[in-house]
């Protein structure tokens, strides 16, 4: 069938077989490879996508379910405002608080973290754990990613930016 | 972790979504997806066709009448969770969404999805047939209702139709104005499976006189059930021995239910966690209902 999906605003077409999930299709036919395929069952959050905002997964997703939404992925995380490998403040606080190691589980991190703090701007610890109940991390202990999640919050709300304001 | 394959069909209308069921034996319905394509990729589900609902009118709307709260079967749990008329008027709905899954698959998952998957340790089912919910479906061409008590009737295994799609969820109001809800469980950890779970939910008269207590259990057995208490409680009475009694009533109803062993609890681990969290769940009822009166 054919469909053709919004991602971080362009319209990607393709002639797909229906059991194609939404992750698939990020990765291989739209070719962004930072959305990353872990336990391909909703277990695992590594795959974690924003559809219209709102954290989901898109290994639980259909490609054709997802027609008619727009979809956002770690590579257009901070829109387009920002050049290419150039961090976000989420990304940023992420290295600062040691909140990766390896790095398998950050994409879906990152997205699950900016949308609690798209709706939560200042949030408590607790709130940055239920927000990020679906993802799991091998290496970190999660700590370090609470950590870099509030002081990603702290910075969005201009609590603590750089001395030099940048 | 592939699905093995598939046709997919988008109807725009309940009607042609039967008769898509109706001509496709083994199709099966997909709403928010969150448990029917984790079971596709595993290949414990391998429809020849699936039909996306998403795209019916009239299907993901919450609407109020004057008795009661009509919740459409493809609305999201993230979107249920936030309702204000279900913060409202279904106060234990609204405690029990927040343990469903976590925000990603709430995001979405459906309320009516959860309920026809009818996961035995499922939240959603769980208070369907605390609050005594009524399930609304169409199936060739009629309209036909299931009261949640006696709709699930075992793990996954519900009284649904072949053929029929739930379209909606018919929960009344609470007829007093002092309501009091309850909901605990437990798991091996955040938004894993429940290994057991309660609801309650009490309604008292203006005097704080228990008027109807409503207790169900879920995840210990192969269908959430409801457990009938003998016991009068008077929140404004003496409360000294509220406690023993509801002990000792919460017991003497477990005894009616077939506690189920698995790998990660065993019966008597259930029974015990299921009895303690009854109890928590009718105290946090009848705490609410006390601060209510004046």
């Amino acid at each position: 069938m054919n469909i053709t999906i919004d991602i971080n605003g362009k319209d990607v077409t393709a002639s797909i077989e229906p059991r194609v999930t939404l992750l698939d299709f990020i990765r291989d036919v739209a070719g962004l490879k930072g959305t990353h395929a872990g336990c391909e069952h909703g277990v695992c959050g590594a795959c974690t996508v924003l559809l219209d905002g709102e954290a989901v997964r898109s290994c639980l997703i259909l490609a054709a379910q997802a027609e008619g939404n727009s979809i956002t992925t770690i590579e257009a995380v901070d829109g387009t405002a920002r050049q290419p490998g150039e961090l976000s403040v989420i990304q940023d606080a992420f290295c600062e608080a040691h909140g990766l190691q390896c790095g398998y589980c950050t994409p879906g991190m990152v997205l699950a973290a900016k949308t609690l703090l798209q709706h939560t701007p200042a949030p408590s610890r607790e709130q940055v754990r239920e927000a990020i109940s679906g993802n799991i991390c091998r290496c970190t202990g999660y700590m370090q990613i609470i950590d870099a999640i509030m002081l990603a919050a702290e910075r969005l709300q201009g609590l603590n930016q750089p001395a030099d304001g940048a | 972790m592939k699905s093995a394959s598939f046709d997919y069909i988008r109807p725009e209308t309940l009607d042609a979504a039967c008769a898509c069921l109706a001509s496709h034996p083994d199709a099966r319905i997909i709403a928010g997806g969150q448990s029917l394509v984790p079971m596709l990729a595993m290949r414990l589900a391998r429809p020849s066709m699936v039909i996306d609902i998403a795209h019916i009118d009239g299907l993901s709307t919450i609407q109020e009448t004057t008795d009661t709260v009509v919740i459409g079967a493809m609305v999201r749990q993230a979107a249920a969770l936030s309702d204000p008329m279900i913060a409202k008027h279904l106060p234990l709905l609204a405690k029990a969404l927040t343990h469903v899954g976590h925000p990603p698959t709430r995001a979405r998952g459906t309320v009516g999805g959860s309920l026809v998957h009818a996961d035995p340790s499922a939240e959603i089912p769980l208070v369907a047939v605390t609050l005594g919910a009524n399930l609304r479906m169409r199936e060739a061409g009629d309209d036909i209702a299931f009261h949640a008590e006696e709709f699930f009737i075992g793990p996954m295994l519900t009284l649904i139709p072949p053929t029929a799609c739930l379209f909606e969820i018919c929960f009344a109001k609470p007829s007093s104005a002092h309501v009091g809800t309850g909901f605990h469980e437990i798991a091996a950890r955040r938004s894993d499976y429940a290994l057991a779970a309660a609801a309650a939910h009490i309604e008292a008269d203006d005097t704080g006189a228990v008027q109807d207590l409503r207790l169900a259990i879920g995840g210990v057995s192969d269908f959430p059930q409801r457990l009938p208490l003998d016991i009068h409680i008077d929140v404004s009475g003496d409360m000294t021995d509220t406690d023993t009694r509801l002990t000792t009533a919460i017991d003497a109803a477990l005894d009616s239910v077939d506690f189920v062993e698995d790998m990660h609890a065993s019966a008597s681990y259930r029974r015990r966690v299921a009895a303690e969290l009854a109890r928590r769940a009718v105290d946090d009822a009848l705490r609410e209902i006390a601060q209510d009166l004046p």
